[in-house]
């Protein structure tokens, strides 16, 4: 996609001559778009700075809808805990202007630019709202759905619509939020987004677990998080780093060590966090050598989790994002790893593995889903080449009754199949 | 409140109808005698009340879907039902549908504290899931003040809420899965004891869609550990503007307490005349600001409070020396309807949720109000979240003065939308709020959430009449606008 200075020439071609590319720089110019492209039938590969263009199913839409002209913070208001800005601002302009007020995204929104082949900082709110992402916080503080309050957009009908409003609690009407937030573009064009936001912690440690020398700890390490986040210590971050991964950390004392480490991360006020980590400590010493993280390399370590910084390189590899009950974390993952050259990064308490594995034409996808669906969960190929995610599901497949459903959500929001279509499913 | 017109022809099947209810769930399942459906004619919201034509309570989730299959295919209709506790008449029963209790699925399938989750079926009380797992230290967070007596069900359909969202957040934020059958009998299971799912966001909208997409049959909902301690601190200030001023203070310092609730003079007065809760009667606005978690973190943040509130000009300060004493600063904001109620033959009870920050305003214009409909009113104010409760004094036995109240809430309800706020912040829609969503949505708006609706229930069998004022049909909706020839769009850059 190549953006030119004369995408405001008053000369513009009809919709008909159009090449390849529609830039929207407001929510008319958005609904214009719709219509136009509602109207002749023709699909729209909806984006903005294009972070996440790697994410999902693999389509070739010939026409761009730019929208990443509707940038720009209508509305921060630090006391009412909200903000609302175009959906193309950009997230990294957002959380520099939380910081300055001690505030944050407390579902610590990942930057996965880098893990998908590209540049770092790219995000745009829209976007990660679309994919509904979460860092390590997800075990206490939700996804992006649960901070996102209320928005406006331009349905693939060509009509605008809002739901949702800058409060946190309501309940008026069908809360459309959660339809918007992880359709991936589907439905709706985003314009504007109103979001939560958190006062961040004035203090944050690790409590890291460093594992005997050699051996599989991926067991031991789950059995760890599983005992710390049952406890009343509110641990905000637990995710486990086989040896192999733990030496490739960007922290030092974890890269060095060529252990396996399990990180639990309490985060708050000076007295509680230093109260926390002793009880983690006394919790936790059984299962080896305890350490503890301080702020600035507890932030570092904690932004290689949410960013899967381990699997940047070797971008050969082919990575899934697997959701299953924390306690059955390990066990899935090495079943999906015997026999097979691979590694698995554990976050959210077990709950979330991240899976690297060798290139293969079916990108192992029946092994992978053959060994979630025997605990319960959903697996998602998050990076591989685009012939690849186009012919293995990306996301878990529907059938039945919810394949319908989603069908027919699809076809009230866009009946022509305008807007990202195949983005997701095939057909949707 | 107009409701749909009952269909003749549905009632003049009733025999029919009751024989093939029967043929599903026996026993006595299948209620149709005027004194036992008189239970059923309303819910919390009791000035509005309806005989359903039949009731029925299934025990099986394939009952309930034999039950949804014949309605839809002999087109009848069907208003779901939990504990019958919701303040908004989402339950209110129709002349011509069946009403479908879900009180016998009152089993918790579950507990599964490795996970941090409970399974239940969604008659289970809100109160009971925390009862079947405090011995090990957990909770389940969201609180509605019925907790005692309301369904999980319930509260996923409405979206539940409690005094502590703002910290926990509301039920939507604590549900993990649900089992769900559709109005043509269709089972589906969506989410689990995993975070994401994947796919649109199924369960999210189910929450809160008051019984109109789908009847819940089985929930997955997470818990958490019990805070370690909690302590409360008690304000009191001479203007509301000074109350709102502390609330924003203490967020804007960067503490998110686990409750604050605030309160005016005639909610102080009355609470503390009905339970002697010791609240201060020389102030115009009370906050208990409630702190939870470690003990070193409640200290800290408690003398924190403390300080932005001497800084704030609070004229009373008190902070809780035990958990008695605790329980005690909460016994009047807890006892605040009844205690509202006692002073009056009738009350109502609005919800809107305002951002904090115009709560000085609101209320200066809500006693505007109050004099020109000559109706006495009292606050009380979930702060941390803005949720607004004005209670709303009147006598049903006094003609008019039914319809002046909810004038008068109707007006409250549109001053919230005007400062950035919404028509209901928990208590749902219903029958209630239904005509006032013009206030709040455009009629696009609205389309938009009736497709979610065609999607699930094309036949508008699900709970019709509430919600949404008027229900478009579904092939009306389906219908395009082709924009053929008034192309181009002259602003549109291409390139």
């Amino acid at each position: 996609m190549s953006t030119t200075d004369n995408c405001h020439s008053p000369n513009s071609p009809d919709f008909d001559d159009m090449t390849d590319n529609l830039k929207a720089e407001n929510e008319q110019q958005v609904l214009d778009a719709v219509k136009s492209a509602a109207s002749d039938k023709i699909a729209l590969d909806v984006r903005a700075n294009g972070s996440k263009a790697g994410l999902g199913r693999a389509t070739d839409i010939g026409h761009v809808l730019d929208v990443s002209g509707l940038g720009g913070v209508n509305f921060y208001e630090p006391a009412e805990l909200v903000l609302s800005a175009g959906a193309a601002t950009g997230v990294a302009e957002v959380e520099d202007l939380l910081a300055d007020k001690s505030q944050q995204l407390a579902f610590e929104p990942p930057d996965l630019g880098p893990l998908l082949g590209g540049e770092a900082g790219q995000g745009t709110l829209g976007g990660l709202v679309a994919c509904n992402l979460a860092g390590p916080r997800r075990v206490k503080a939700g996804a992006a759905r649960d901070h996102f309050l209320g928005f406006s957009a331009v349905s693939g009908r060509g009509e605008v619509f809002k739901s949702g409003g800058r409060v946190v609690k309501n309940v008026t009407g069908f809360d459309l939020s959660k339809l918007m937030a992880g359709s991936y573009g589907t439905l709706a064009v985003m314009t504007e987004l109103t979001i939560k936001v958190l006062p961040a912690p004035e203090k944050i440690r690790t409590v890291l677990i460093s594992w005997a020398k050699d051996g599989i700890y991926d067991h031991g390490g789950v059995k760890a998080m599983t005992d710390a986040m049952a406890s009343p210590h509110e641990v905000s971050g637990a995710a486990h780093m086989p040896a192999g991964i733990a030496e490739r950390s960007s922290v030092s004392y974890v890269g060095d060590s060529g252990r396996a480490v399990t990180a639990l991360r309490v985060e708050g006020p000076e007295p509680s966090v230093a109260h926390r980590c002793e009880a983690l400590k006394n919790l936790l010493g059984k299962y080896g050598d305890i350490e503890e993280l301080h702020t600035q390399n507890s932030t570092a370590f904690w932004c290689d989790v949410r960013d899967v910084q381990c699997f940047v390189e070797n971008q050969d590899r082919y990575i899934w994002r697997v959701s299953v009950p924390p306690t059955e974390g390990s066990r899935v993952a090495l079943k999906i790893l015997e026999g097979r050259p691979g590694e698995a990064l554990y976050d959210w308490s077990g709950g979330l593995i991240w899976l690297a594995l060798a290139p293969a034409p079916d990108a192992c996808a029946n092994i992978v889903r053959q060994h979630v669906a025997a605990v319960g969960g959903h697996a998602m190929l998050m990076r591989a080449p685009a012939d690849v995610r186009a012919r293995v599901p990306v996301f878990e497949p529907q059938n039945g009754t919810m394949a319908d459903i989603t069908q027919r959500i699809k076809e009230g929001f866009d009946p022509h199949g305008i807007l990202n279509p195949g983005r997701m499913y095939e057909g949707v | 409140m107009l409701m749909p017109k009952p269909d003749s022809d549905v009632i003049a099947r009733r025999e029919e109808i009751i024989a093939a209810m029967r043929s599903i769930v026996p026993g006595e399942g299948v209620i149709i005698d005027d004194d036992e459906l008189r239970a059923y004619d309303c819910d919390g919201l009791m000035a509005y009340r309806q005989l359903p034509m039949i009731v029925v309570l299934p025990k099986t989730t394939q009952q309930v879907s034999d039950v949804l299959k014949y309605c839809h295919d002999n087109d009848v209709k069907i208003v779901p039902r939990g504990a019958g506790t919701g303040l908004s008449g989402g339950a209110l029963p129709l002349a011509d549908a069946i009403t479908l209790g879900l009180g016998k699925f009152n089993k918790i399938l579950e507990t599964d504290f490795e996970n941090r989750c409970v399974v239940t079926q969604p008659g289970v009380t809100n109160l009971a899931l925390t009862q079947e797992v405090e011995h090990a230290g957990f909770y389940y967070a969201p609180d509605p003040s019925s907790q005692i007596a309301c369904s999980i069900g319930g509260n996923v359909a409405e979206n539940s809420g409690g005094v502590h969202c703002l910290k926990y957040g509301l039920t939507t934020n604590n549900v993990l899965g649900a089992e769900i059958v559709l109005m043509n009998g269709d089972i589906v299971r969506i989410g689990g004891k995993h975070l994401d799912a994947g796919g649109y966001d199924v369960l999210g909208v189910i929450t809160g869609s008051e019984g109109l997409l789908g009847v819940i049959t089985e929930v997955t909902v997470r818990i958490l550990q019990k805070p370690e301690t909690a302590k409360a601190v008690l304000l009191g200030f001479d203007s509301n503007q000074k109350g709102g001023d502390c609330v924003a203070a203490i967020i804007a310092d960067g503490i998110i307490p686990g409750g604050m609730e605030m309160m005016d003079t005639f909610a102080i007065q009355a609470a503390e005349e009905f339970v002697h809760a010791g609240y201060p009667q020389d102030v115009t606005a009370l906050l208990i600001v409630e702190l939870d978690g470690p003990a070193p973190e409640v200290e800290h943040l408690i003398g924190r409070v403390e300080t932005i509130a001497r800084q704030q000009n609070a004229r009373y300060v008190k902070v809780s020396e035990s958990e008695d004493e605790r329980q005690k600063f909460w016994s009047g904001r807890k006892a605040a309807f009844p205690a509202v109620g006692r002073l009056s033959p009738d009350y109502l009870c609005m919800d809107g949720t305002i951002p904090r920050g115009q709560l000085a305003y609101v209320l200066t214009r809500m006693e505007e109000l109050s004099e020109k409909y000559g109706l006495r009113v009292a606050n009380v104010f979930h702060a941390g979240d803005g949720n607004l409760h004005p209670l709303i004094l009147f006598d049903a036995n006094v003609p008019g003065e039914l319809d002046n109240a909810e004038k008068f809430g109707a007006d409250i309800l549109r001053l919230c939308v005007e400062v950035g706020g919404v028509l209901t912040g928990e208590h749902g829609v219903g029958i209630e709020k239904r005509d006032l969503m013009g206030e709040m949505f455009t009629e696009d708006d609205m389309k938009h959430q009736q497709r979610l609706k065609c999607a699930f229930d094309p036949g508008h069998l699900l709970n019709p009449g509430k919600v949404y004022p008027i229900l478009h049909r579904c092939a009306e909706l389906g219908k395009m606008h082709v924009h053929n020839g008034q192309l181009p769009f002259p602003e549109l850059p291409r390139f």
